[in-house]
């Protein structure tokens, strides 16, 4: 094993650094610009059953240290990310990728995790919960410890890959949802999605954006989400993968020595699109510099 | 698409509230007029994407209205100082479905991609006209750039203070033409996409995330389906544009 190496759930990776899912689209557009086959692996865009166009625009508002988006999980439906978008990122990728998945009942979750969990290139799902139940009273699954666990029993009853549950931080405790989930057979943990946020235009008195909210990213975030990977990597026993403002090669070691086995980088990608190339060919020095031989051996050392 | 470090050359006022600002750097990626440049400035998380005026073999040339925070740091910067920018964003407009009489209309900080647009289809043998389109005398700028090319320029004011009074659209009644090409406020591209005889293309604007297709937080939904603003626009062919709201 390399010194940056890490196994998730089975798979190693070369090195822990993942751009997030919504961040890197399929992949072959960042191909053009540098060789992503650099990365760990990347997760690629939010996938759901049917296909969707997302939310009105502006979807976007910028913050201090960070942003707000609202795009409302726009993908071209399961079907048509195996038939059109897989095939032209398996040509540019060629280490197993990570499938987002979102749904809005748990039977849309079962279906779509069941369809790519079949496709070879994929080697996790990584199941974000933060979506509304409609079923439920428009309530996010991933507020309550038995919605999230009921997601996970119906996705782990047709899938056999890992499944990674991606946990949103707007709940008041982290810790037994993801407990639940572990109790539920999820094989990880990623954290955190976006923390719901808001901007108001000064000069035309109205939300910036159109959905009136969205989710807050970027650096301001980071230290909440290193508080809630130490938190839920203390608590359970899966591999956590940790997000949530990463920006540079030493934020990754912090969320390593917070507990995440591998790091999610999201909003960076969207201001330097060379971001986790950066992060990556930094790692060296920083571990040098810190006196780190192996990134596995700080996983969870704080 | 590529990152590169560039120098400020000149950042001057054109009007009170609109400037030019030349940079020098790589530009190499910079393949079509209409497409744009996306500035990173200090203590602002996302970056600025500013339409190409113009480029010569070593800088771009943007012309920026002063609207907000970020506009208002790039006014503040002098010559000499270092701006990161990524260049060689958009798909720019195509001149293979031009005319020989093609139609250039601008309105306000939409005039500035037309002034690239209208040497590259010059130096392809076309004859352009241009309309200008401003609310009123002390607003306009760049009117003697175009003349300088040697095309026939119109100028429209809104309140009449200047040139043709009325909107871009009504100088274009009196014009010949036989395709068009457009950039500026929606409503003048509504009225546009209703008042033209012929078919062209449309630049558009939406607030972005990154500028570069990842994110889509500029998404709209055309006739062909759903595109990118940044990636697959900021320019979309006449015949592709549904209208929303």
């Amino acid at each position: 094993m390399g010194k940056m190496s890490v196994n998730l759930c089975g798979i190693e990776l070369d090195n822990p650094v993942i751009p997030a899912s919504g961040t890197f689209g399929y992949g072959y557009e960042f191909a053009e610009i540098y060789d992503i086959n650099l990365l760990g692996t990347f997760s690629f865009k939010g996938t759901t059953k049917d296909p969707r166009f997302g939310n009105p625009t502006p979807r976007i508002a910028e913050c201090t240290a960070g942003m707000i988006n609202a795009v409302g999980l726009q993908n071209p439906g399961v079907e048509k990310v195996i038939a059109e978008e897989l095939p032209k990122m398996r040509k540019v990728f060629h280490k197993k990728v990570m499938a987002n998945v979102s749904g809005f009942a748990v039977a849309d979750y079962a279906y779509t995790c069941e369809k790519l969990d079949k496709c070879e290139e994929v080697g996790w799902l990584e199941v974000n919960v933060s979506c509304p139940n409609v079923h439920g009273g428009g309530m996010s699954f991933g507020t309550s410890p038995e919605a999230a666990a009921e997601v996970v029993r119906a996705v782990k009853a047709v899938t056999t890959k890992p499944v990674i549950v991606k946990l949103s931080p707007n709940v008041t405790d982290i810790v037994a949802i993801a407990k639940a989930c572990e109790e539920a057979g999820a094989d990880g943990i990623s954290l955190i999605n976006t923390m719901l946020g808001m901007r108001i235009d000064l000069k035309t008195k109205k939300p910036v954006i159109a959905n009136t909210m969205g989710g807050f990213s970027g650096p301001a975030i980071f230290p909440v989400a290193v508080r809630m990977v130490y938190q839920v990597s203390h608590a359970v026993k899966i591999p956590v993968v940790g997000m949530g403002g990463v920006s540079t090669a030493e934020d990754v070691l912090e969320m390593m020595l917070a507990g995440a086995t591998a790091v999610e980088v999201g909003a960076a990608n969207l201001v330097d699109p060379f971001a986790c190339k950066k992060i990556i060919e930094d790692l060296p020095r920083v571990m040098e510099k810190y006196k780190i031989n192996s990134l596995s051996e700080i996983i969870g050392g704080c | 698409m590529k990152q590169g470090i560039f120098t400020i050359a000149e950042n001057i006022a054109l009007t009170d509230s609109v400037m030019k600002m030349t940079l020098v750097g790589d530009v190499s990626d910079i393949t079509a007029s209409g497409q744009f440049i996306n500035i990173l400035l200090d203590g602002l998380y996302l970056r600025r994407p500013i339409s190409v005026f113009d480029r010569d073999e070593s800088s771009v040339t943007i012309i920026y209205k002063v609207v907000g925070k970020g506009t208002e740091k790039m006014k503040q910067m002098t010559v000499g100082e270092t701006l990161d920018i990524l260049t060689g964003l958009g798909n720019g407009y195509d001149l293979s479905l031009s005319g020989e009489k093609p139609l250039l209309l601008g309105g306000g900080v939409g005039v500035p991609p037309l002034y690239l647009l209208a040497k590259k289809l010059i130096a392809e043998g076309k004859t352009p006209t241009v309309v200008l389109g401003f609310n009123t005398k002390s607003e306009i700028f760049c009117e003697e750039d175009f003349q300088a090319l040697g095309i026939t320029t119109v100028v429209a004011t809104a309140d009449g203070s200047y040139g043709v009074k009325g909107f871009v659209t009504d100088a274009m009644k009196t014009l010949d033409y036989d395709y068009f090409y457009t950039c500026g406020p929606e409503p003048m591209l509504r009225a546009i996409y209703s008042a033209a005889k012929t078919e062209g293309q449309f630049s558009f604007e939406e607030r972005m995330g990154c500028g570069s297709g990842a994110c889509m937080g500029c998404s709209c939904k055309t006739v062909t389906g759903y595109k990118r603003i940044c990636k697959d626009g900021p320019v979309l062919r006449k015949e592709e544009i549904l209208w929303e709201k």
